[in-house]
């Protein structure tokens, strides 16, 4: 068991395992199922998480209140003339987000990743990953067990939730996940996986929820997108063996306490930040 | 400190956009026509809070109306449902109203028969799909539905609440929890058990002859 990443990070090294490791052996206590079940079940969110970051590339997907979509594949057509500028890997991963936040507006089947908001973040982050370096199928299920310790981590310590602690908890925990998670898949240590995810909250920490008329839609896709590019950068910042000067207990924890000085106004309410903007007013008046 | 599994983080796979105004509200829709039971030909939702006025943006209606329908939060069909409900003849109608100090995602589901009376249920979605289940027909309840429950009503007598364990015991079923309130001679009971319900313990207890109404609930799986 653990509930801090210094407890995770001691039961990696006196087994000498890999966070992955770790996370599925107290999963098979916690939940008394069987090896084959549990990488089952990962398999069924894996599925699903490929395909909501693949299907809105190539046709574009429309929210059900109309007021977003069809950006996945502007930018998967762009990406695709080659003349991007920050290069086809950045770019093909906020494809990937962008898709998965436009399925999820337009009720199609997505996997809360920890949440409906933030899900474009770590498939993306995977997919790209595993493009990248010719990964296998179990690798992926290997990260999503990562990414889950992480998450497990922050939910327990701290929230997960935009109405509890603004984006910074949401899109920041997915990013943590996420930047763990890769550090692991292209072999980095227990410890530079906790740099990476400490990097990822701390590059977003105070970040406001102010969804637009209230809808996961606007500015929630765009922070999916840069959400999965703030998990890349953070694997490479940790990766080059910059290492995070506060441990990732502490930042889970000031996250958590930066969420909470948040006003209410910029928790999910939709009463401040570009929510609150004149334009973002005249959508919620036309919307609801 | 709550404890959160791997798939708590990673799940539900549902149908979007948000985990409580959509996913949660299917689960709701599905365990109020569960309770509610039988050929309703109209339901009413009547919607309070956020449900209310977002309702439209966030599918809150097409996942409550597919849940009435039986489908779960992940059913792709959620989208459809509407058209759905039309072609299987069942009316469907949305209120915007103040249920009074109830949680902003709260709704009153009004189901409408043409050979009983009306029946209503009430539920809040509380968060990441997470809902509770707080009156059914004026009767006080609370549970969440993530655990095999049985709903029952019954002219109280003496023993009647050890009959009832006593058939759930036999079957080597675990109680998880129980709740009983009483309005005159009649109770409720909410029982929460450890293993899934089986038509057997409900045909079993309702041969009791105290029992006026009992439903099994199992859980929507996640
Ligand atoms: S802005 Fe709010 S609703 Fe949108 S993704 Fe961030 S936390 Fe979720």
């Amino acid at each position: 068991m653990f509930n801090k990443a210094t407890e995770l990070l001691n039961l990696c090294k006196e087994q000498n395992k890999k966070i992955s490791e770790i996370v599925m052996e107290k999963e098979m206590k916690h939940s008394k199922i069987s090896y084959e079940e549990l990488i089952d079940k990962m398999n069924d969110i894996l599925n699903t998480m490929v395909s909501s970051a693949n299907s809105a590339l190539d046709k574009e997907v429309i929210s059900v209140s109309k007021i977003s979509g069809g950006n996945a594949k502007k930018m998967e057509t762009y990406k695709n003339k080659g003349n991007t500028i920050s290069g086809n890997l950045i770019n093909s991963a906020m494809a990937r987000a962008l898709s998965t936040s436009e399925v999820n507006a337009a009720m199609g089947r997505i996997v809360a990743a920890p949440t409906a908001g933030a899900s474009g973040i770590l498939p993306s982050a995977l997919l790209t990953t595993r493009e990248r370096f010719n990964l296998s199928n179990e690798d992926m299920i290997h990260g999503l067990f990562t990414a889950a310790g992480i998450g497990e981590i922050i939910a327990k310590n701290a929230t997960i939730s935009g109405a509890e602690g603004g984006c910074q908890a949401e899109c920041g925990a997915a990013s943590a996940m996420a930047a763990a998670a890769i550090v692991e898949l292209v072999g980095g240590s227990v410890e530079t996986s906790l740099h990476a995810a400490s990097f990822a909250i701390i590059n977003i920490l105070g970040l406001v929820c102010d969804p637009i008329a209230g809808l996961v839609e606007f500015p929630c896709a765009l922070r999916n997108a840069s959400g999965v590019a703030n998990a890349l950068i953070s694997a490479d910042l940790a990766m080059a063996g910059i290492e995070s000067m506060i441990p990732f207990d502490e930042v889970v924890e000031a996250m958590y306490k930066v969420g909470k000085a948040m006003p209410e106004s910029l928790r999910e309410t939709a009463l401040g930040g570009v929510a609150a903007t004149p334009t973002g007013e005249e959508f919620k008046k036309k919307n609801l | 400190m709550k404890d959160y599994g791997v798939f708590d983080i990673l799940g539900p796979v549902m149908i979007g956009p948000s985990s409580s105004h959509t996913a949660g509200a299917a689960r709701i829709g599905k365990i109020s026509s569960e309770i509610a039971k039988g050929f309703f030909h109209k339901v009413t939702f009547n919607l309070h809070g956020s449900f209310a006025k977002t309702y439209k943006g966030h599918g809150t209606d097409r996942a409550l109306v597919a849940g009435v329908l039986g489908m779960e939060p992940s059913d792709e069909r959620i989208k459809d449902s509407l058209n759905i409900a039309k072609e299987k003849g069942i009316l469907i109608e949305f209120i915007e109203t103040d249920l009074g100090y109830v949680h902003p995602n709260t709704v009153k589901v009004d189901f409408h028969y043409k050979d009983r009376d009306d029946f209503y249920v009430i539920g809040s979605s509380i968060g990441g799909g997470n809902i509770i289940i707080t009156n059914i027909n004026g009767n006080e309840v609370e549970f969440s539905g993530d655990y095999p429950t049985i709903l029952l009503k019954y002219k109280d007598q003496k023993g009647s609440i050890s009959k009832i364990s006593s058939i759930i015991s036999n079957e080597d079923i675990n109680i998880a929890t129980m709740k009983v309130s009483r309005e005159g001679d009649i109770a409720t009971m909410v029982m929460e058990i450890d293993s899934p319900i089986e038509d057997k313990i409900i045909d079993n207890i309702s041969s009791l002859n105290e029992i006026i109404y009992i439903t099994g609930i199992n859980p929507i799986t996640r």
